[in-house]
């Protein structure tokens, strides 16, 4: 579709996934796994954005918060009260390791809607990555935890015994799609929104539907900001739930 | 899509410098940048893992907990407030009731006294009256006596002197027993 309006030679381009290509932040050359690349600088800014938050935010210990502490202190109630009501109060320990996800998504999200930055969470090789870290962790702690227990996730024990086999099947089949799910609800749902936003950007270029290309540009931009949060949302609760299971296995 | 060869051209490209590919293909697909993404990733989630666990986390816990910690000891000390206020009060109504018992008491005091000095005015009163009454009516009886008499001489005398005009012997005794008859009748 790009390839043909570009033919077309009309001025109207579309380039709606180049906002996505990684390339290096410094000359041109090929990616090596060390190359310091725009992916790479928005990642730092992240974490530029959550040590501002956390750390230079709260670096007060005031007893009554300024503006950025008592948001840092929101989120960390917000999250800890996720954890503790979803996953149980032994999931506690795991609370850090869940700020993380939610940081790193929440930030990068929200980063990623800046016009001319670089949505990292719109990449599925970060967001499996993220998800696979999930899905071993889960399984590794459930194994460890409650030994061969952990495989009474798959065997439902309240279900008919003719029943119970099949119901294994799709459950066991359903814990591998976990992952897969996990991570391509993330990456798509933000690569869709920001594709979507320029392909009417590439729209404004034309004078006649310029401002109805700006008004839906602004409108997506809208839905794209509750976007970021909800996906950012889902993906910890469901790190919540998926750790739930590995605690406490079995319907 | 275009032509196979520029699509293959554009692959080429993108596997080649993913910077120039421009469109074709999407680029999360590129797994020429995949390790590097990967690395970069590991990299962040360890830093913004460390700095949360090791720095964010127990300040902000530690704040929680002092705020906790001094809501509960504000609380404490409100409450402990209240309790004497209650009780200021209560003195404050205890007080207010003698004070009234007190007031009352002694607006019956007085009024007892005034009642019995009134008593003891109002005897005299009665006293002084009833003398005076039973004197104006013996003086009354006295006057009607008085004049009851006038009046029997009077009646004798005319009786007397009406006979005697008749021409009759007026008989003073059977006069006299006539009159005083008549006067009793």
């Amino acid at each position: 579709m790009a390839t043909e309006a570009h033919e077309e030679g009309t001025g109207l381009v579309f380039h709606p996934l180049d906002q996505f290509i990684v390339k290096p932040l410094f000359g041109e050359g090929p990616i090596h796994w060390y190359t310091i690349t725009n992916a790479t600088l928005w990642m730092a800014l992240s974490v530029v954005a959550i040590i501002a938050l956390f750390v230079l935010g709260s670096r007060g210990r005031a007893i009554v918060p300024t503006r950025t502490q008592s948001i840092g202190e929101l989120i960390y109630g917000f999250t800890y009260k996720m954890v503790e009501d979803v996953a149980g109060k032994d999931a506690i320990k795991f609370f850090p390791y869940v700020l993380t996800l939610f940081m790193f998504v929440l930030f990068s999200n929200y980063l990623g809607l800046l016009p001319m930055s670089f949505a990292t969470t719109s990449h599925i090789a970060v967001t499996a990555v993220l998800a696979m870290a999930v899905f071993l962790t889960v399984t590794i702690v459930g194994f460890v935890k409650n030994g061969t227990k952990f495989l009474g996730l798959f065997w439902v024990s309240s279900a008919p015994l003719a029943l119970r086999p099949i119901l294994a099947v799709i459950e066991l089949i359903s814990y591998f799609v976990r992952p897969v799910s996990h991570s391509i609800r993330l990456g798509g749902n933000i690569m869709a929104g920001h594709a979507v936003m320029k392909v009417f950007a590439g729209f404004a270029a034309v004078a006649v539907i310029s401002p109805v290309s700006v008004g839906a540009i602004s409108a997506i931009y809208g839905l794209e900001m509750l976007v970021a949060g909800v996906q950012a949302y889902v993906f910890t609760i469901l790190t919540c739930v998926y750790l739930k299971d590995a605690l406490h296995p079995g319907h | 899509m275009a032509s196979g060869t520029t699509t293959v051209e554009h692959a080429a490209d993108a596997a080649t410098h993913g910077a120039e590919a421009s469109g074709a293909g999407m680029p999360q697909l590129d797994f020429a940048t995949f390790p590097n993404q990967i690395f970069w990733l590991l990299v962040t989630l360890v830093v913004i893992y460390f700095v949360l666990s090791r720095i964010a986390i127990p300040r902000i816990s530690a704040v929680l907990a002092e705020r906790a910690g001094t809501i509960t000891n504000d609380i404490a000390a409100a409450e402990e407030l209240k309790h004497k206020a209650q009780a200021a009060e209560a003195a404050y109504e205890k007080a207010l009731v003698d004070a009234r018992a007190e007031a009352s008491r002694i607006v019956a005091e007085a009024k007892a006294e005034i009642q019995a000095e009134l008593d003891i005015k109002l005897q005299k009163a009665d006293a002084a009256i009833s003398a005076k009454t039973a004197e104006s009516e013996k003086a009354i009886a006295e006057i009607r006596a008085g004049a009851v008499k006038s009046v029997t001489a009077v009646a004798k005398d005319a009786a007397k002197e009406i006979v005697s005009a008749l021409g009759g012997k007026a008989d003073a005794k059977a006069v006299t027993a006539a009159v005083s008859a008549r006067m009793k009748g």
